[in-house]
């Protein structure tokens, strides 16, 4: 009677671990990465893994299996330039608080994540790029009368608790009111209802929500910046040889086309040119 | 007074008619409010064919829903077996006669039973790799995180149970020679578990509906994967959420389906030890059912 | 501790656990109110009432707190055009409170529930054989009795809300769970004191609180 009690929560427990070693099957993939940076890496075993946004149309959008979007696509470039074949490449959904930790810890070996680059940030992790400047903006329904931040005052704006943009509403804009949740499709969700007079965040980000089919002519984005948001390609601080590689790799991207294709095979549907690489602003490496 | 009928006579013939009157005013009312719930959201275009047509698709299944859900019932999984593990350590350990075992025990349970599980989870993401100087996977932080709070609670289940256990029963098994240890592991925690089935299975639904707070630390579970990326495919969030809520109650109503039954097998088969002074156990405990999110 | 040196952090904190405080003490009122009620029902002669507990208790029992909140703001605001409040921060929490209220009530009919089955059976017979009707048993007999047992349950249920009231964070109020997360992105050096003064705060506040029930339950409990 004992023996079998026992066997039975051990048979509970292994299978519990069983279940816990699929559930986070991935941890140990990156930890290879540790010594030799990206380039040594790749060169030895062909594969890349990424972290890049689920929930983010046009930028990193989880469809079926796959990713797609912007960030997505400089992943692939990226990719390539180390000699990475598509197949080699392995996405991993990061969401903003996370990205961080996942680079230090090694579960990924890059970030495309509408990351943007800052001093705070610097201090921990390394970036190649700026492969976008970005823009705080605002999206509204197509028939609003908002023109700029300015306009916002006794409005409500949402955006994701926490982020930068809603930090500066919160510091520089006092006279709207704030909404907060914790994922931008829950801030169009509630502006396509009227709940909300407006949306904010990265311009980039907020033109991948209008040019969605089920909100396809329903909202416009403003299209007046009022912050600067240099978006980067996060790797591991002490990687400064893949950082200039990825940079090397980013130049040669804005040379010879494939930057623009990445971009007109994603946002640029929406009828939004391209926007030129400055490769002059590539000197992020540290 | 397990039969709820002893409040009440046996309906007589103006009963019935009171009965009905009610039953039909209230059904009325009911079937009122829900048709205007069906209105308002017919209005705001929430029954709209394309924001549920995904949902016939096998693919939303499989690559949003069912992945998500996967990650849930795994988490859960690890976290029920460590929780009860967690809660037999610590219920003992608490009633424990050395008090360099029992304080600390207690001074741990107290404090996790307190902290609210979305500050614990985000600390154990954030706050444990500083220390250890190790990453830490988001699997394990949910489960740590759901591991500690629920088996905190659990202890205290089970020591309540414990107590429970007519002293008769120690007392026989002092007489027969064995140890305090002997005593606590052949004779107490056994009837104390089963006589605390009722609490620990519904901390375990508790547990289940935790998981959803893996989310805020970027685990893919079922309300990360099967609303928040599906609805930034198809744009319909609401009816995303929907679907979710749907799955939960479906998994923690068969939880609670299956404790009743293997509820009613062990009492059946007799092992259930009869609680003195009160045909229910559980209200006599602290009701661990009661937390959660 | 740099962090709590700070006035503008030290608002922060203490507004985060302003906000736990009201919604705590509101969504207690709204829950005892409908747990009662619905406990009632489930105990009542009219099956349609039986059932409707019955339904109320499964679903939002079984359902993430997370959900419910979401589907007081997506559900009931959004869609069902509930407004409660014109600033923004005002209806977040009410709605946060239906939601902790709707959620908690399922909890508190339970306990309810059970503690009117810890009420002899002779007690209901003797009420009866007297004439009383029902909602006189239970209100004059029953629940009377029944609550002196439930004062236990009541107060792991009344924690329990305290620590959910974090919840309601995720539609955008700024109590202490979104508090912390904002001190934390701000100060990523101190993630450590300021987890324990966060945790700490509910630590120092609802330890004590427990012990209080206990002591009550103990007190009011009916010598049989």
């Amino acid at each position: 009677m004992r023996i079998t009690r026992m066997t039975a929560v051990v048979g509970a427990f292994a299978l519990a671990m069983a279940a816990a070693a699929c559930g986070g099957d991935d941890s140990g993939s990156g930890s290879g990465s540790t010594a030799s940076g990206i380039v040594g890496k790749t060169a030895s075993n062909k594969k890349l893994v990424v972290g890049t946004k689920a929930d983010q149309p046009g930028l990193g959008l989880q469809t079926g299996g796959t990713y797609t979007g912007f960030d997505v696509e400089i992943a692939k470039i990226i990719a390539k330039g180390l000699g990475v074949p598509e197949s080699g490449i392995e996405y991993k959904t990061t969401v903003s608080s996370n990205r961080e930790p996942f680079i230090q810890q090694g579960q990924v070996d890059i970030v495309v994540a509408t990351y943007t680059i800052n001093d705070e940030r610097k201090k921990v992790v390394n970036f190649g790029g700026p492969y976008y400047i970005a823009g705080q903006d605002l999206l509204v329904p197509a028939a609003s009368t908002i023109t700029g931040p300015e306009a916002l005052a006794g409005k409500k704006v949402c955006s994701v608790s926490g982020s930068t943009p809603a930090k500066r509403i919160q510091t520089e804009y006092k006279d709207a009111s704030l909404q907060q949740f914790d994922a931008y499709s829950k801030c169009v969700t509630a502006l396509a209802g009227g709940q909300v007079d407006a949306v904010t965040t990265d311009d980039i980000i907020l033109a991948g929500y209008a040019a969605q089919d089920q909100y396809a002519g329903k909202f416009k984005v403003v299209g007046k910046k009022f912050s600067e948001e240099p978006y980067g390609v996060g790797l591991k601080k002490d990687d400064v040889e893949g950082c200039n590689k990825i940079n090397e790799i980013l130049k040669a991207a804005a040379a010879d086309g494939s930057y623009k294709a990445a971009w007109d095979t994603t946002l640029g549907k929406s009828g939004q040119a391209a926007p030129t690489l400055d490769v002059a602003k590539l000197t992020n490496c540290s | 007074m397990s039969a709820d009928a002893v409040l009440y006579d046996h309906p007589g013939p103006k009963a019935k008619i009171r009965n009905a009157v009610l039953t039909a005013v209230f059904g009325v009312a009911a079937l009122g409010l829900v048709y205007w719930i069906y209105r308002k959201f017919d209005e705001k275009g929430q029954w709209a064919a394309a924001l549920w047509r995904p949902f016939t698709e096998s693919s939303t299944w499989t690559d949003y829903i069912l992945p998500g859900l996967w990650a849930t019932l795994s988490a859960a999984a690890v976290a029920m077996v460590l929780s009860l593990i967690f809660g037999i350590v610590f219920s003992v350990g608490r009633l424990s006669d050395h008090w360099w075992l029992s304080v600390p025990s207690g001074v741990i349970v107290e404090f996790f039973r307190a902290v609210p599980l979305l500050l614990l989870m985000f600390f154990i993401f954030y706050g444990v790799p500083f220390i250890t100087e190790a990453p830490m996977d988001p699997f394990w932080a949910v489960v740590i995180g759901l591991t500690l709070y629920n088996g905190s609670v659990l202890a205290e289940a089970f020591r309540a149970g414990i107590k429970s256990v007519p002293r008769g029963q120690s007392e026989a098994g002092y007489a027969i020679g064995m140890r305090k240890s002997q005593v606590m592991r052949e004779i107490l925690v056994p009837q104390a578990a089963r006589a605390m089935l009722p609490v620990i299975v519904s901390q375990l639904v508790v547990l289940v509906k935790d998981t959803a707070l893996g989310y805020i630390i970027g685990y893919s579970e079922l309300l990360q994967d099967g609303v928040n990326t599906l609805a930034a495919n198809f744009g319909n969030i609401v009816a995303a959420a929907i679907v979710a809520a749907i799955i939960y109650i479906t998994v923690n109503a068969s939880l609670t389906t299956f404790a009743g039954w293997l509820e009613r097998r062990t009492r059946r088969q007799g092992k259930a030890p009869k609680v003195s002074g009160g045909p229910a156990p559980v209200a006599a405990v602290p009701a661990g059912g009661a937390g959660g999110a | 501790m740099d962090v709590f040196s700070d006035p503008t952090n030290i608002d922060v904190y203490v507004t985060g656990f302003l906000w736990i405080l009201k919604l705590t003490a509101a969504g207690a009122v709204g829950a005892l109110v409908i747990g009662v009620v619905l406990a009632a029902m489930r105990v009542s002669p009219v099956p349609v009432l039986r059932g409707f507990g019955t339904l109320w208790v499964n679903t939002f029992r079984n359902t993430p707190l997370t959900l419910i909140v979401f589907f007081c703001y997506f559900g009931l605001f959004s869609t069902l055009g509930l407004s409660l409040a014109d600033d923004i921060d005002l209806n977040n929490y009410w709605l946060g409170v239906i939601g902790l209220a709707v959620y908690t009530a399922a909890f508190v009919c339970e306990a309810i529930r059970s503690g009117i089955n810890t009420v002899p059976a002779g007690q209901a017979e003797a009420a009866r054989a007297i004439g009383m009707s029902f909602f006189q048993t239970l209100t004059m007999v029953i629940l009377p009795q029944a609550g002196r047992a439930v004062v236990a349950p009541l107060g792991s249920i009344f924690i329990a809300l305290a620590k959910n009231a974090t919840i309601v964070g995720t539609i955008g109020l700024a109590e202490s769970s979104n508090a912390m997360k904002e001190l934390i992105n701000a100060n990523g050096d101190a993630v450590i004191p300021i987890f324990l003064v966060f945790a700490g705060t509910f630590a120092i506040v609802l330890i004590p609180t427990g012990y209080a029930f206990g002591w009550l339950a103990n007190r009011l409990a009916v010598k049989r």
